[in-house]
């Protein structure tokens, strides 16, 4: 007598088992669920703008804004805006960061250099830079001049404080280290301390500029006479809501842009982070 | 040739008022090995750093005979992460002699990987290619194996005994694990109040008698 075998039963399609224990993490992300909600606000705009809900001179529709960005552009205005703008943010992120930065290490490789500038950049740091307008406008006036001066300062507190600390944040273990291989002082600077901070440099230089769009906004709005900013305060003038919002976004591409430059060099710079994040 | 690698007389180290060394005296020979026991707290670190010359802001007197061509191996591996494997090995010194010191603890082609690439085990081997690649004189390890699994503290012991008896380096090495002390050395020497308790040949050493010395009763 011969016994026929079932067909094995583990390669059947069985059902998953059933888990009996409640999911309390948010589970899987949604593909490209970062878009939706803007998509939903812009969805509502439109239908608020189509049905008239919503009054042009609170806000203009959507496709009106596309029409009056692409008018700006052909009648020459945002072109001529953009550059004049670009040029304020990338000369005061430009001073600001290199002055920041010289600060930090003088401040943070030296005691006397901790002592002389750290405790006036703490002061400089209780007053916000945008306090000191007016009393930079009566030494500089309104030009060019001062608008990167006030920008400079700004970025270059934010750099200041984001690479003095990953300076002095060193790990003593690696400076025990440094001391052990006998490692000269400027080899311990090289080899050592800047790679060791030079993630806290790329925040800074991430936190700067996104401030320094922060101040063109602020310094475009009070005393100028060209810029994204100017086109937006003449708009405010004659209730074109339209310019306003194309302001906005190109102010918004400005800082999303710039973000995402620096991202990019950071993530070459510091490569070796890469397998630590996945 | 000197008589002695590292030899410590009378010192002293002291954290507030409490003498942590208390007159302490040891002498290793060349190319032997030390293990040092002794209970947490009783100041084995403290005396490795102060061997090693790390110890700045530490009060204390004595005297420190040691060369100049000395190598520390940390429990932690120490590798800088954001150095390549070959550049870590080759920290501080004139760069050509680290392949050759990675082929030996087995990490031939793995020169340009990041450290955070490796396993732990390997990160130590790199961490002890850094040390053999200076030479040393003395070996100071500071439970180097404290953080592997088992099995890799096998292979590493094997590893050092090897590299040991290759290059004749005197080793001190700081330990709370009485089986690898006497696995791995010549001497076995314990802490004991600031000073060496206990001193034998660790042919002769007796693992019960060890814990017993370190406080530890097996049998009751």
């Amino acid at each position: 007598m011969t016994h026929v075998l079932d067909h094995p039963v583990a390669a059947l399609p069985q059902a998953p088992p059933k888990t009996t224990r409640k999911r309390l993490g948010v589970g899987k992300p949604i593909p490209y669920g970062r878009a939706l909600g803007p998509l939903l606000l812009i969805g509502i705009w439109s239908v608020a703008s189509a049905t008239g809900a919503l009054d042009p001179r609170i806000l203009d529709s959507p496709w009106t804004v596309l029409q009056t960005g692409w008018d700006l552009t052909q009648s020459g205005k945002l072109p001529d805006s953009v550059p004049t703008s670009l040029r304020r943010a990338a000369l005061g992120f430009l001073f600001g960061g290199i002055a920041g930065t010289v600060l930090a290490i003088v401040a943070g490789l030296s005691r006397v250099g901790e002592a002389l500038i750290d405790g006036t950049v703490q002061v400089k740091r209780a007053i916000p830079s945008l306090g000191l307008i007016p009393l930079l406008i009566l030494w500089l006036g309104i030009g060019e001049e001062f608008k990167i001066v006030v920008i400079a300062l700004g970025v270059a507190v934010i750099m200041y404080l984001q690479t003095y600390t990953a300076l002095t944040g060193i790990d003593s273990r690696y400076v025990e280290l440094a001391e052990v291989v006998g490692l000269s002082r400027a080899q311990f600077i090289r080899k050592v301390v800047f790679p060791g901070a030079l993630p806290g440099w790329f925040l800074g230089l991430r936190l700067g500029v996104t401030g320094s769009w922060l101040f063109l906004i602020v310094l475009e709005q009070i005393n100028a006479t060209s810029g994204i900013g100017y086109l937006m305060f003449q708009a405010q003038n004659y209730g074109q809501t339209d310019v306003i919002v194309v302001g906005l976004v190109v102010y918004g591409l400005f800082g999303f842009l710039s973000d995402a430059v620096l991202r990019l060099v950071e993530r070459r710079a510091l490569s070796w982070r890469r397998t630590l994040s996945g | 040739m000197a008589t002695h690698a590292v030899r410590v007389n009378n010192l002293v180290r002291a954290f507030g008022d409490r003498n942590v060394l208390d007159g302490l005296d040891l002498t290793i020979a060349p190319g032997e090995f030390v293990a040092l026991l002794g209970r947490s707290g009783s100041g084995k670190s403290t005396l490795l750093k102060a061997i090693a010359g790390l110890d700045y802001d530490v009060k204390g007197s004595g005297e420190l005979n040691v060369p100049d061509e000395v190598a520390v191996a940390f429990q932690d591996s120490r590798l800088l992460p954001w150095l390549r494997v070959l550049d870590n090995v080759e920290l501080g010194v004139k760069p050509g002699n680290g392949r050759a010191a990675l082929a030996e603890v087995g990490l031939k082609g793995r020169e340009k990987a990041w450290p955070s690439e490796l396993s732990g085990g390997e990160q130590q081997r790199v961490a002890l290619a850094r040390c053999l690649v200076r030479e040393p004189r003395v070996l100071l390890a500071d439970e180097p194996f404290g953080s592997l699994d088992a099995l890799t503290r096998i292979k590493m012991h094997d590893l050092l005994r090897e590299l040991c008896a290759r290059h004749r380096p005197a080793v001190l090495l700081v330990t709370h694990d009485v089986d690898e002390a006497i696995d791995l050395a010549d001497r076995i020497v314990i802490l004991q109040d600031g000073r060496i308790g206990l001193d034998i040949p660790a042919h002769s050493a007796d693992r019960t008698h060890l814990l017993s010395a370190l406080g530890i009763g097996v049998a009751a």
